[in-house]
Parts: structure tokens; C-alpha cells; sequence
């Protein structure tokens, strides 16, 4: 091992010359001849009953091809959009998500009609001549008030509006509260977020009529699962229907799921008999993409007086919106319930999840999907708890930490952590953020009557999804394997090709750097394909922190098996015994004679040319290998945010952000650190700024980018990064997942901060997303 | 109505609609999709281009208001095959990473550091505040725009 190796070298993307130079191709940059343009009429109430729709004036508008109700999809035979993730003991119930809404619409974006012209200009006047007759219904969009007597009901089958009620249970937690010396209790908020991936959605769908050949291009996380689902809506078989996720502009969750519009492409395209392309505008991005968290959340934490913690119980109703959106049940229940242990021993733990139909937007995974909701609870717990106790934060953290562990460790809710050294991060935290210091600058600042915070979040989060024997076990609709095809040219260069997507995440680059490493190779010379279902192997693809952790596994099975074929072909050339024969650093050579080699290059071109070469083997030299994780990942960390409270204006400034994150060992430095600052921002953005808002009516208030405060430039310091690295036993490179850290980790902890600062004044609670004007009149409550 | 505008040192003669946004011109009927389109209410930045030296967001223009102009686009900015110093200092800094935002970010930094506008890191931070960025968290933005500041 050399410090030149490929494996651990922050090297240039080498996806970027296309980025930089405006020669990437998202879904809308593409056009085919004939192209005709889709729009959506969507409704502008949050319920009603469709009693009429009048397409007359529409269909007569210039340029117009087409207009299409639900009705038209309907016969059609088009099924409706499938909730793929079903979780499993929770009586979870699956009502019918028509692709354009029938009788009744169910939130504000509901689709009514579409329109298919020339031009999208053309398609959108004719969208507003469309005349549509509601019968308007009343509107619930808090999910726990969804839940009580008499609301507004979305679905007629589905009773007070409950989708699923999951429990988790371990230990006693009865008894935990009955012996507790102390409990803190909280009605948490966790608001509905927007993803806002800054490319918006698009679907552009061409079908073959002769040849019943059905190709989409699709801003999509997972362009197999798209596929897999589409043949299920269509019915076209799976095996006519190509997806193509080109250059996809950030996901964070928001494309993961099937959605309508896809559907409607291709019935439009079925129908007009050209192909259909359809781009949402950001408005339309923020009423019909998935939204993201939305938790009403009533947790109780049970301790001993000496700050050991022995239970937590917590009530959570989940807004999962209008329909079920394809991971919808999973996420406030596998990935959030099973995480409530966090990074401490708490032996007795109970949570209900109550999963709740409301006529808004559907909720979905958004960046943490689940886990975000779960720390926050829990960090925030941790930290009243050390209040109410008149503990130090960090020394109660402390005192309920799991003790390190490299062969697992099983919490209270049934999880076995993989590997993990929670001390190790806070330690180094608290180093780099020279705590003594702090917690002394604060005393004095205070006695000016300025109020500085200190915030600590140390976290744990499950990543790498997953077991596939689980995911069926749990109700999720499909395998969470991955599979990888190396394949080497005659002139050696490679091409290595995965199920996973990545959509901004560099694994073109640090994908072929491990390809290079293993092999020998040069990074560049290593291409890596993923994204169109006809050029790579079948794959889950791009979310849950899993790409690297899970993909690897299956890129390291195909390498292994490029080196043991490359070891017989060598043997067979250099006339030695296949046992004699050792690689290393990109050569075949005979063990102890290094000077009687040949490197992986000459191998290849003898492997494809195949002139002399052993009788018994196969030419070529490519390899396909699958990976099934036996264990999900779960990389941790600490993170401590300082910032200073203005009483007066209510204004939060954030001064320092420390961040010590162990994702196992990293592929390229730079790439982990731009996910983690990145992650951070998407944290913060929820705890000061970030918040979706609906009126009684159900009206989306915060419905374009001048009302939804998406995190700028100046709102922010440096970020102070550092790492630890504990391996993951789980696949053969140890790694684990940096995606989500950062925004798993930093919502509690800026939160902490400012509640750490505004102690002095009273204050016990602030609604997220903690605007001056919320912080302000918090102050003024508690003032008096 | 008939326009010329002249889009990275070439000129185009069309008819357009009145109502044509100019990003939509430069896209839809120039075909040059490396200028973004990621929101309907002037916030993003994705889609800013130069326009008679400066830089401006490309969905708040007509089309006919551009008659006659010199626009610079994503495509346009570098020379004789030499990426700008902006294109090569985002690569170095890892300042993208979906490369949504990037061309309205290269070309609004570009513009920010000719103007003089990039004294410090402050002054950077405020500068970009037109154009919004979801995966980076800025930092290895403004480490791109120090970078090319300094060439």
C-alpha cells in the first residue's frame, strides 16, 4: 500500500468537464423529431368532487393535440401508481392512486387533466381553458388532527384516516417510566420539508408501436425501479420497456418514486402516437413532488437521577399526504422507529406510529428519510434531560453511550449496529471545538448580556439499505442487492457498469477509483455506466446512503474474479502453475521471479484475442458478480454548532460548525466532504428556515421558491470537518455511506444551540424552522 | 416579431413570439441546453448568461428585449478550448456536484470576480446570492470563486 494508491486520493471528478461546460444532458435536454409537450391541469382545491370537466375549448386551441382526463386513463387500462414499500404488521392499507384523479381530487396538485401540443407554451394556455366543476370538501393537513372524530376523511375505506399504525417494543418501558427518578416530556414538530433537487422533474416517453417498444427518459434516483413499476402500471412487459436516467440534477429522495406524470407520458405517447415530453415547472415541483418529514411527535424520556437513561416511549402521527408514494409507509417506520435508540444504551423503548391520509402533497423519503426525525427526537430529549438533571450535555452523551464494538451490538429495537466508537467522534469534536473554551466564553458574553449557544448532536444512522431478506420481510417491494459488470477492452481500458444511480455524487469517479485500485489500472481509464436499464445490470439504485456500501460489494466480487481468471490466462502465458502465479499493483507475475510478468493490459488483449490461450477457458476478460449485504451500515458522528441569539430582533447567528463524521474508510476525501457540507445546510435549512406551510383550505402557502426559504450562501460560516474511521464488517471495503450524515446530525444541533443560548432567558421550546419572529416572541412568552 | 442576437459570437435571425423568455429562446430554439431552467420566479440563478457584459437571469428576459444583443452562454465561455478560470476553478474546488446550478453559478461568479465584486469571502458569499445551490452547502463554491479571484 502506497500513498499513491487510487483508493483514499481526493483526484478531480472526472465527470466534471461536462458539468462545467454546459454539455451535460438532463432529462430535458432532450428532444426527439416530433416531439410533442404535456402539461397538467392540477387542482386548485385541497378536496373536492370532480362534478364536471369540460375540454371543449381546449381541444380547439392552436396547436393542441390532445386533451386527456382520468377517465381516458382509465380505459385505457392503465393501473393505478403503486405504493411499493408496504410495511408489513401495521395493517397498512393501500388506497387507489389513479395517475389523473377520477371523482375526487385530494390535495392542491392533484392532477385533473392534460394537455398535449406542439409546444409547452401552447399546452399550458390550453391547460387554462380546460373547465373543470368542484365540489369542494373540507381540508386536513395536520396529521395528528387527521386522526380525530369527525375530520374531513380522504379516502371512504380508510377509517379516521389511518394508513398504518406500526409499533417497535423493546424491553419494559412500562416499568422503565414506573422506577424513572425523572421524565422529560415534549410535543415535538417535525415541519414538512421540499426536496428541491434543482433540476426539476421530466419524462419524456417514445413508443414503438411495430415493435410494442416502450423507452423513457426520466429524472430518476433508481432507473430499474422505474422500469419494474411502469411495467406494472402499463402493462408492457418489462423486458420492451427501456428507462433512461441521464445527467440527473440532485434527488435527495424526491426521485425515487413512480410518478404520475411518467404514466402520463406514456399513455400520451400510446395515444397521439409521438413521443411526449413533460417538465414541471418549481411550482408545480412544490405542489405535486413528494414533500418531505411532517411528524407530530409526543415523546417521553425516563432517567435515573444520576442521568441514566432507561426508557423513551414516544407517540408519532406521520403525514404521508393525499396518496401513498412508492417508499412512503417505510420511512416514519422502519427508517425512523427502529433508529430510537440513537447511540445510547436505552433498554426499554416503545413507539406507535401512526401513518396518516391528509389532503395534502404525499410525503416521502427526503435526504435521512426518517432518521433525521428519529435524531432530532432523541437529541433533543437527551438534551432536556441534561437540563432538567443540571448535567453537562456532553457528560450525559457520555454516560449513556454505547461502549465501542467491532462485532455488532443489538439496541432495544432489534438493530445490530455493525461497528462503532461514539467516544471517539465526540472526542475529537470537542477537541477541535475547544469546548472548555466555549462554555467560558459563553459565561462571560452572558454577563454582557449577549447569548451564545453551544449545540451537540452525536448521532448514529442506519445506512447501506440492505438485507434483501429484510426488505421483503418488511414489506418493501423489491431486493436491496446490487449488481456490477466489469468488462475489459482489448486495449485494456475498462468499463464497468452498475445498477446504482448516482445523481451528483462522484461515483463516476470514486467507483473507478476503486476499480483502479483493485486492478491496477488508471482512474481514467475506467468508465463507469450506470442510468440507462439497456447498458447496465439490474440495480436498486441511488438512495438510503447505499450506493458505495452496497455496490462495492458487487464491483469487489466481479474484480476478484477478473483476477482469478487473469491468473490462469498469465499462468498459461508465462508458463507457470496457476498457484505460482501473484498480482500485484496492475502485474501478473511468477512468485519470487517478478521479472517473468505481464500486466492486467497484456491479459486483457491476449483474453480478447484469445490465440493462446488456455483450452479450457472461456475468453474474454469480464466479470459479473451480485452483492447482498448481510448488514445494514450505520455510520455516526458528533457534531456541535455555536451560535449567538439576538434577544432583541430574535436573529440566530450561526458562528462555528464543527463536524466529526465516521463513514468508515474514505474513497476520495474531497467527494465525503462536499456530501457532508452539503448534508449540513439541508440540516440547518430545517432548523432555521426550511418549512412548508399549508392554510385551513389546504393551500400550499409556500408554493414557490419566493415563499420557501431555500438555504443561500451567506447564511453560513466554514464548516470545521474532521473524521474518524471505523470500518464497517459488512462489505469487503468497510465502507459505509456519507450522503445523509450531515443532515441526519445537523438539525438537532443547531437546534440544541439555540435553546442552549436562550437558557438564561426562560425559553423551553421554539417551533422549527426557528425564524426571528418565532425566537422573538419565544422570548417575549417567556419573559412575561 | 423578428429578432438578431448574437449567442456566443454567432448570430441568429428568428421570429419569436412576443412572450418567448429568453431562456426558452436559447434552449428550445438554439438548442443550447447547458443553460438550466430550476425555478419560475427569478430565484434560482440556473439560468443566468451574460447579456451585454452582464450577468442577468435568462427567465426574467424577452426574448425581443435581447434584439440586438451579445449574449454569452455556458457553452460560449471558454476560449480557443480553454476552459475560463471560473470552469477550471469549480473543477478544482470540487464546487458541483449534480451540476444543475453550475452554469448559472460559473456564469454569475465569472461575473462577480470581473466586477471586482470578490474582495473576500464575505463579499463572495453576498455576491452569489442569486443563485441558489442545493448539494454543495457553498463552501466549495466560494473556494471556487477565491480560486479564480486569485488567477
Amino acid at each position: 500500500m502506497t500513498d499513491t494508491r487510487a483508493f483514499g486520493a481526493s483526484i478531480k471528478r472526472l465527470e466534471d468537464p461536462r458539468f462545467i461546460t454546459g454539455a451535460a444532458k438532463y432529462t430535458d435536454d432532450h428532444t426527439l423529431a416530433g416531439t410533442a409537450h404535456l402539461a397538467v391541469l392540477r387542482s386548485p382545491y385541497a378536496h373536492a368532487r370532480i362534478m364536471s370537466i369540460d375540454t371543449s375549448a381546449a381541444e380547439a386551441m392552436d396547436g393542441v393535440v390532445a386533451v386527456y382526463t382520468g377517465q381516458d386513463l382509465k380505459d385505457h387500462g392503465f393501473a393505478g401508481i403503486p405504493c411499493a414499500f408496504v410495511v408489513t404488521n401495521a395493517n397498512t392499507l393501500t388506497p387507489e392512486h389513479p395517475a389523473i384523479a377520477v371523482d375526487k381530487v385530494r390535495y392542491v396538485g392533484d392532477a385533473v387533466a392534460i394537455v398535449v401540443a406542439e409546444d409547452d407554451y401552447q399546452a399550458r394556455d390550453a391547460m387554462y381553458a380546460i373547465d373543470v366543476d368542484y365540489e369542494v370538501l373540507g381540508a386536513v393537513t395536520d396529521p395528528k388532527e387527521a386522526h380525530a372524530d369527525g375530520a374531513p376523511q380522504v379516502f371512504d375505506d380508510v377509517p379516521k384516516n389511518e394508513i398504518l399504525h406500526w409499533q417497535v417494543t423493546g424491553g419494559d418501558v412500562e416499568q422503565a417510566f414506573a422506577d424513572a427518578d425523572v421524565v422529560v416530556t415534549e410535543t415535538i414538530r417535525q415541519q414538512r420539508l421540499l426536496p428541491t433537487a434543482m433540476e426539476p422533474r421530466s419524462t419524456l416517453a417514445r413508443w414503438d408501436a411495430a415493435m410494442g417498444e416502450l423507452t423513457v427518459w426520466n429524472t430518476s434516483q433508481n432507473p430499474h425501479i422505474v422500469r419494474f413499476l411502469l411495467s406494472l402500471v402499463t402493462g408492457i412487459g418489462e423486458h420492451r420497456i427501456r428507462v433512461i436516467a441521464p445527467d440527473v440534477g440532485g434527488g435527495f429522495g424526491s426521485k425515487i418514486p413512480l410518478y404520475p406524470e411518467e404514466a402520463m407520458c406514456v399513455f400520451a405517447a400510446q395515444k397521439t402516437g409521438r413521443p411526449v415530453k413533460w417538465t414541471e415547472t418549481r411550482s408545480e415541483n412544490y405542489q405535486a413532488t413528494i414533500h418531505g418529514r411532517d411528524h407530530v411527535q409526543e415523546v417521553e424520556l425516563a432517567a435515573k437521577s444520576d442521568g441514566t437513561i432507561t426508557g423513551l416511549r414516544a407517540k408519532v402521527w406521520a403525514n404521508l399526504g393525499a396518496y401513498l408514494s412508492t417508499a412512503s409507509t417505510g420511512v416514519p417506520t422502519i427508517l425512523h422507529g427502529l433508529m430510537l435508540s440513537g447511540c445510547y444504551e436505552i433498554p426499554n423503548i416503545h413507539e406507535d406510529v401512526y401513518g396518516m391520509a391528509t389532503t395534502t402533497t404525499p410525503v416521502d423519503a427526503y435526504r435521512g428519510a426518517g432518521r433525521p426525525e428519529a435524531t432530532f427526537l432523541l437529541e433533543r430529549m437527551v438534551d432536556k434531560l441534561a437540563m432538567q438533571l443540571d448535567l453537562d450535555p456532553v457528560e450525559l452523551r457520555r454516560k449513556n453511550f454505547i461502549q465501542p464494538f467491532t462485532e455488532g451490538h443489538t439496541v432495544a429495537t432489534g438493530l445490530v449496529y455493525d461497528t462503532g466508537n461514539y467516544q471517539g467522534t465526540l472526542d475529537r469534536a470537542l477537541e477541535m471545538a475547544d469546548y472548555k473554551a466555549l462554555r467560558n466564553r459563553q459565561r462571560d458574553l452572558r454577563e454582557q448580556g449577549k447569548y451564545l449557544g453551544i449545540g451537540f448532536s452525536t448521532y448514529v444512522e442506519i445506512c447501506g439499505l440492505g438485507p434483501s431478506e429484510v426488505a421483503g420481510a418488511i414489506g418493501f417491494g423489491g431486493g436491496l442487492w446490487e449488481s456490477a459488470i466489469v468488462r475489459f477492452h482489448p486495449s485494456g481500458k475498462v468499463k464497468l457498469m452498475v445498477g446504482v444511480n448516482p445523481h451528483g455524487q462522484g461515483e463516476e469517479t470514486t467507483f473507478a477509483q476503486i476499480v483502479a485500485d483493485q486492478l491496477g489500472v488508471a482512474v481514467e481509464d475506467v468508465d463507469v455506466t450506470y442510468g440507462d436499464t439497456a447498458e447496465t445490470p439490474m440495480g436498486w439504485g441511488t438512495y438510503g446512503s447505499r450506493t458505495t456500501a452496497v455496490a462495492s460489494g458487487a464491483m469487489m466480487g466481479a474484480i476478484e474474479k477478473i483476477k482469478a481468471k487473469g491468473r490462469k490466462i498469465a499462468a498459461h502465458l508465462l508458463e507457470a502453475s496457476e498457484e505460482d502465479i501473484e498480482f500485484e499493483d496492475g502485474k501478473f507475475f511468477v512468485k519470487g521471479s517478478p521479472d517473468s510478468s505481464m500486466t492486467i493490459q497484456d491479459i486483457a488483449l491476449a483474453a480478447n484475442t484469445a490465440w493462446n490461450y488456455p483450452a479450457d477457458l472461456e475468453p474474454g476478460l469480464e466479470a459479473s458478480a451480485f452483492f447482498d449485504p448481510k448488514n445494514f451500515v450505520y455510520p455516526f458522528g458528533c457534531h456541535i454548532a455555536v451560535v449567538e441569539v439576538d434577544p432583541d430582533s430574535g436573529e440566530i447567528d450561526l458562528q462555528r460548525y464543527v463536524a466529526v463524521d465516521d463513514v468508515g474508510p474514505q474513497i476520495n476525501p474531497m467527494i465525503v466532504e462536499g456530501q457532508i457540507h452539503g448534508g449540513i445546510v439541508q440540516g440547518i435549512g430545517q432548523t432555521l428556515w426550511e418549512g412548508a406551510a399549508y392554510d385551513g383550505d389546504g393551500n400550499l402557502l409556500t408554493g414557490s421558491m419566493m415563499d420557501y426559504a431555500v438555504p443561500k450562501a451567506a447564511w453560513f460560516p466554514n464548516f470545521e470537518l474532521d473524521h474518524t474511521v471505523t470500518p464497517t464488517n459488512v462489505n469487503p471495503l468497510g465502507v459505509k455511506g456519507c450522503g445523509e450524515t450531515g443532515t441526519i446530525a445537523s438539525t438537532p444541533a443547531v437546534y440544541n444551540a439555540v435553546m442552549d443560548a436562550l437558557r438564561p432567558l426562560g425559553v423551553e421550546k421554539v417551533d422549527m424552522p426557528m425564524t426571528p419572529e418565532r425566537v422573538w416572541r419565544a422570548i417575549r412568552d417567556a419573559q412575561g | 416579431m423578428e429578432v438578431s442576437i448574437t449567442v456566443n459570437g454567432t448570430s441568429h435571425t428568428r421570429d419569436v413570439e412576443p412572450r418567448l423568455l429568453l431562456v426558452d429562446f436559447i434552449r428550445d430554439h438554439l438548442g443550447l441546453t447547458g443553460t438550466n431552467i430550476g425555478c419560475d420566479t427569478s430565484q434560482c440563478g440556473s439560468c443566468t448568461v451574460h447579456l451585454d457584459g452582464a450577468a442577468v437571469k435568462a427567465c426574467t428576459v424577452l426574448t425581443v428585449q435581447a434584439d440586438g444583443a451579445d449574449v454569452t452562454t455556458i457553452e460560449g465561455l471558454a476560449t480557443n478550448g480553454q476552459l475560463h478560470p471560473m470552469q477550471q476553478a469549480f473543477r478544482d474546488q470540487h464546487g458541483l456536484q449534480c451540476g444543475f446550478c453550475t452554469p448559472g453559478m460559473i456564469m454569475s461568479a465569472a461575473k462577480l470576480v470581473e466586477e471586482g465584486g470578490a474582495t473576500d469571502e464575505e463579499a463572495i458569499r453576498h455576491g452569489l446570492e442569486g443563485n441558489l445551490c442545493r448539494c454543495t452547502g457553498y463552501e466549495n463554491i466560494v473556494r471556487a470563486v477565491k480560486q479564480a479571484a486569485s488567477a
